[in-house]
C-alpha cells in the first residue's frame, strides 16, 4: 500500500531539531522524500506498523504533528506531481 | 504470498552503492543520485565500473537481495550471497536426487518438455498472427518436428538421450528462428546461435536477455533454499550454476527468445544501436541496453495465469514459483515438477 507521511516538527529548541532529524531518518528508511517534509512510502501492513510506531515514538506530541495519507495501492491515478523535483517511480523501472 | 518487488540496475559508470540506514543510496560524484530503501527491492544489477561498499553488501545478504555484477555488455561475472541459509533437509535431498540418474532424469524430462512446448507455442503465435509474413511451410515443419521429438522426451529414457533430444529441438528451433524475424530483415538475421561472444544482432540480444534471465531465476532459487549449483540436466561444473539453468530452460523461449523478437520486429531496437569489435563481436550500446531493459522490466509486469495453480500473478512472480514448486517437488510434497507450459 502507499502511504503519505507528513510531519511537522518544532525546532526551537535543540531537543525539537534532533527530535526533526530523527523523524526523517525513520521515513527515508521507508519511503522516498518528495518534499522537505513529505515522504512517500511503498510498505506492506506489517511494514507500516513498524514505520507508524517508530515514528509516534520518536515526537514529541505537544508540540509537533504526523500526518498520515492512506492512498491504497491504487494510489498512481490519485497523484499528481507539478513543477520540479519530480519523485522516481518506485515500481517502475529503476535504472541509474 | 510474496510480492514481485523491483529490480535496481545501475548502469552509469563510475557509480557507488552505499548503505545509508535501511536504505540504497546510489552515489554518482559524491553525490545522491537515487535512494530507495531495501523494502522494495528484489535485486540489484551492476553493470561495468560500479562499486558497492562492504557493508551495502552485507546488508542485501540479510534481506536477501541479491547483487549480481555484470560487465558492461551484461556479461555475468559475479554475485553477492550472504551465508547459507534455507533448508539443509531439502538441500541434501536435493544432492541425493542429483546423484540418482532415474530421478534426475525425470526433472530433466520435465525441464526439457517445458522447453520444447514453450518453442513451439512461440513458433505457433508467430504463423497464427502473422501467416502472410512468414514462410509458415518451414516453420509449420519444424514445428511437427518439434511435436515428434516432445514424444520421445515423453517416453523414459536415459539423461544422455534426453540431453541429445534436447540438443535437437534447440537446433530445429533455432534453425527457423530468422523466420520469425518479421521487419528489417538486412539488419537483423539469425543463421545459428552464437556465444562467448555473440556474432550478430539478434545473437546479442538474446545472451543478454538470457543473462538477465538468469539473475532473476537464480534469486528465486536462491530464495527457496536449494543449491542453485547442483542440477539435474546440467551436471556440476565448478561456477556453473546447473539448478539455475535447468530451471530456466522454460522461461528462455517465453520471456526471452519472445521480447528479442518483439523488440525487433516493433522497431524498438534500431541497428544503429549495436557495433562490432575486431574480434567480430557485436556489442550494444547503452541507449539499447536501456530500452531493452525497459522492455524486460516492463514484461515482467504483465500479469498472466498460472497454469498449474491458476492463479493469476505478475510475469516477474513465476520463476518464485516454479523454484517453490521444484523445492516441493525434491521435499516429496509433490510428485512431479510441473514444469510452466505457456498456454
Amino acid at each position: 500500500m502507499f502511504v503519505l507521511v507528513s510531519y511537522d516538527v518544532s525546532t526551537i529548541d535543540k531537543a525539537g531539531r534532533r527530535r526533526l532529524r530523527r523523524v526523517a531518518k525513520v521515513c527515508k528508511n521507508y519511503g522516498q522524500r518528495v518534499q522537505f517534509s513529505v515522504f512517500e512510502c511503498l510498505v506492506d501492513p506489517a511494514q507500516w506498523t513498524v514505520m507508524r510506531q517508530q515514528l509516534v515514538d520518536v515526537i514529541d506530541p505537544e508540540t509537533d504533528s504526523l500526518r498520515f495519507y492512506y492512498l491504497g495501492s491504487n494510489w498512481k491515478r490519485r497523484v499528481e506531481h507539478v513543477g520540479a523535483k519530480p519523485g522516481v517511480d518506485q515500481e517502475g523501472l529503476l535504472l541509474v | 504470498m510474496k510480492k514481485h518487488l523491483n529490480t535496481l540496475f545501475v548502469t552509469t559508470q563510475g557509480a557507488y552503492l552505499a548503505k545509508e540506514g535501511e536504505t540504497v543510496a546510489v552515489k554518482v560524484g559524491g553525490k545522491v543520485r537515487l535512494q530507495l530503501p531495501i523494502h522494495t527491492l528484489d535485486g540489484i544489477v551492476c553493470f561495468g565500473q560500479v562499486s558497492c561498499s562492504p557493508f551495502l553488501m552485507g546488508f542485501c545478504a540479510e534481506r536477501d537481495v541479491c547483487i549480481s555484477f555484470l560487465t558492461e555488455n551484461g556479461r555475468f561475472l559475479a554475485r553477492v550471497q550472504g551465508p547459507v541459509s534455507g533448508n539443509v533437509l531439502l538441500r541434501r535431498e536435493q544432492y541425493r536426487w542429483a546423484d540418482d540418474p532415474e530421478r534426475s532424469a525425470a526433472i530433466a524430462r520435465a525441464v526439457i518438455i517445458g522447453k520444447i512446448v514453450n518453442s513451439r507455442k512461440v513458433l505457433h503465435r508467430v504463423v497464427r498472427d502473422h501467416p502472410d509474413k512468414v514462410d509458415t511451410v518451414v516453420v509449420e515443419q519444424a514445428m511437427d518436428r518439434l511435436k515428434s521429438i516432445l514424444m520421445h522426451v515423453r517416453v523414459g529414457t536415459s539423461l544422455d538421450r534426453l540431453r541429445g533430444y534436447e540438443g535437437e529441438g534447440a537446433m530445429v528451433y533455432f534453425r527457423v528462428f530468422d523466420h520469425l524475424i518479421l521487419s528489417r530483415k538486412k539488419e537483423f538475421f539469425f543463421e545459428e546461435r552464437s556465444r562467448r561472444p555473440p556474432l550478430d544482432r539478434v545473437n546479442c540480444l538474446l545472451s543478454f536477455l538470457y543473462t538477465l534471465l538468469m539473475h532473476d531465476v537464480r534469486s528465486a532459487l536462491e530464495c527457496t533454499g536449494l543449491d542453485t549449483a547442483v542440477g539435474f540436466l546440467h551436471r556440476d561444473r565448478p561456477g556453473r550454476p546447473g539448478l539455475a539453468l535447468d530451471l530456466m530452460e522454460e522461461f528462455r523461449p517465453y520471456l526471452a527468445d519472445r521480447l528479442a523478437l518483439s523488440l525487433i520486429n516493433l522497431g524498438q531496437v534500431k541497428s544503429k544501436g549495436f557495433r562490432q569489435t575486431e574480434t567480430g563481436a557485436v556489442l550494444m550500446d547503452d541507449d539499447t541496453r536501456k530500452t531493452v531493459l525497459v522492455a524486460y522490466q516492463k514484461r515482467k509486469q504483465d500479469v498472466v495465469t498460472h497454469p498449474f495453480l491458476q492463479e493469476k500473478m505478475p510475469i516477474g512472480l513465476l520463476f518464485h514459483t516454479q523454484a517453490l514448486l521444484l523445492a516441493r517437488h525434491v521435499r516429496g510434497d509433490l510428485d512431479g515438477y510441473p514444469v510452466f507450459c505457456w498456454q
